[in-house]
């Protein structure tokens, strides 16, 4: 119980962290900061490894999930923060 | 070992929130992005590290798959298709969060397992990765022009209340019992959920979703950071849940919808108030259209030009023409700026990236609480594709469906050039006032031909 409360903690934390950094984000960025969230999302892929390589201690139906869920979320990690850099790179000031 | 790891995941989660502080401005944006990326980095080496993982065959399968994949998809795409990426990846994120899940009721790892937080935890991750996949396809879908409108099913609120009822029934069943067959069913209810609860909704509404949707992929992580009381997931989960919610509340705003309204389907205009929309009568007699040399002409003597995009610019392919245009009107001296409608494309901040594209200077694009003040100043305004955005009737006219919803006071310069194909309207289907107002001049024809007959007319002025 002591180990979810302190979870919730951070959770909640989290969130007021997330809504002041991110409403300081400009609307001519708001695209690209929905694509680095993609990307960020892509967290997930830490649950998906431990799943995918449990080994032994998993049977075949849940290292078979955790490899697709690997994929997926390595899809968003690599699309995202590279479409992002992508499209960064084009917000040039005037010459 | 374990405690080196947790470090590991708190300095990512940091460097996440840094990234995304560095996307406060466009100049520091690009170093932002990749502090989050390195955050990753960081993130999944120390997962590969945890004595947890004992083989590593799919894990690098999955890596080389995925990566590939990603890489593929982010080289290739059009910025107009945008929405469509971000909607297809918010689907995936949701997805990685629901097998994860399911992998975890088959074969717990996590120290906590099957006690009472995991298994609502559990269920949490996935009913939220099982409604933001489907939903976040049938968005696709519809972005693509594959379902646009709004579909209605027989009974549909009815339908949803009864699967909503439904998945929070068997959630319950599912964490007092921990019956797997339960799980199942309950992932295959939510799975049908989000079907419904995007179907209904329209093209013009999709902005609101992707937003959405973005926020429950990061809602969906942090479930799973329950499940796996990892520290690391719940925090940057949160973070994508709060942006999400952020930029659909913002898009709601601009859009003058509620939240509610946007979900359960609500149209944006009723049928009563359909029934009093005038039709072609509205404009007959009363609309003057010109030619690109008077338009020239009027630009000759302007000191202050603003152009005002919507999506039709980016139909029509003329993002480049545009700057061009700007380009040489700023070489006679004029000052030209760009007024960006927080809806002016199909996604937050989507026209931004448009006409970054095409080599537009982000510190031309005015946002638009920042440049009505300067529309009474302005010369000449040229709207070019948008139209429900500039219509003055949303400012004026109480009786109008669209009353409230914020614009861009273009119709306050003092000539407003108007480029469209026709008089067709917009999105809400009514016609606009702005066509037909005095200072207003209609140019018709497609957006990037007119535009390279303008550009040519300035050259020989």
């Amino acid at each position: 119980m002591e180990a979810l409360i302190g979870a919730l903690t951070i959770f909640v934390l989290a969130v007021f962290v997330g809504y002041e950094v991110i409403t300081k984000v400009p609307p001519t960025l708001h695209t690209p900061l929905m694509s680095g969230s993609n990307a960020i999302s892509g967290i997930t892929v830490i649950g998906a490894i431990l799943c995918a390589g449990s080994g032994e201690n998993g049977t075949f139906f849940s290292v078979i999930l955790g490899f697709l869920a690997v994929v997926l979320a390595m899809i968003n990690i690599v699309g995202g923060f590279m479409v992002t850099d992508r499209m960064l790179h084009m917000f040039k000031k005037k010459k | 070992m374990t405690q080196l790891i947790n470090l590991a995941y708190l300095v990512a989660a940091v460097l996440f929130i840094l990234g995304l502080k560095g996307l406060g401005s466009p100049k520091s944006a690009p170093r932002g992005n990749l502090t989050g990326a390195v955050g990753m980095l960081i993130a999944i080496i120390a997962t590969l590290v945890d004595h947890h993982v004992l083989t590593f065959g799919w894990i690098i399968a999955g890596m080389v798959v995925g990566g590939g994949i990603g890489a593929y998809i982010a080289r290739t795409v059009k910025m107009t298709a945008m929405p469509e990426m971000v909607g297809l990846l918010n689907g995936f994120g949701g997805a990685a969060s629901l097998l994860v899940a399911l992998s975890e009721f088959i074969a717990p790892s996590a120290s906590s397992a099957e006690t009472m937080p995991w298994t609502i935890a559990l269920a949490l991750s996935a009913v939220i990765g099982s409604v933001t996949l489907t939903g976040s396809i049938v968005a696709w879908a519809k972005l693509q022009g594959y379902a646009e409108k709004a579909m209605q099913l027989p009974n549909q609120s009815l339908l949803r209340v009864v699967l909503g009822l439904g998945v929070l029934a068997l959630s319950v069943l599912f964490i007092m019992n921990g019956w797997g067959f339960i799980l199942f069913l309950l992932v295959v209810v939510a799975l049908f959920l989000g079907i419904l609860l995007v179907l209904a909704i329209g093209g013009a509404d999709m902005p609101v979703v992707i937003a959405l949707l973005n926020s429950y992929s990061g809602l969906a992580a942090a479930a799973t950071g329950f499940v796996l009381m990892n520290n690391g997931l719940i925090i940057s989960g949160s973070l994508v849940g709060a942006s999400g919610i952020i930029l659909s509340q913002i898009m709601c705003k601009a859009m003058n919808r509620s939240l509610g309204t946007v979900l359960f389907g609500g149209a944006m205009v009723s049928e009563e108030q359909m029934a009093s929309i005038p039709g072609k009568e509205f404009y007959e007699g009363k609309v003057k259209s010109c030619g690109a040399e008077e338009v020239a002409m009027l630009m000759e003597n302007a000191q202050k030009v603003v152009i005002a995009p919507g999506y039709g610019l980016a139909v029509a392919q003329a993002q480049h023409v545009t700057q061009e245009l700007a380009d040489l009107l700023e070489k006679r001296g004029i000052d030209v700026k760009f007024a960006i409608h927080p809806v002016a494309g199909r996604m937050p901040g989507h026209m931004n990236v448009l006409l970054a594209e095409a080599e537009v200077p982000y510190d031309k694009l005015i946002e638009m609480d920042n440049i009505n003040p300067e529309f009474s100043q302005t010369d000449v305004t040229i709207v070019l594709g948008a139209n429900d955005v500039v219509n003055p009737a949303a400012r004026d006219d109480a009786s109008s469906p669209i009353y409230g919803m914020p614009i861009l006071d273009v119709d306050k310069s003092r000539t407003v050039i108007v480029i469209k194909r026709s008089l067709s309207p917009g999105f809400a289907g009514i016609p606009n006032q702005l066509f037909i107002n005095d200072n207003s001049l209609m140019l018709f024809g497609d957006a990037k031909a007119v535009l390279q007959d303008l550009v040519r007319a300035v050259i020989e002025l």
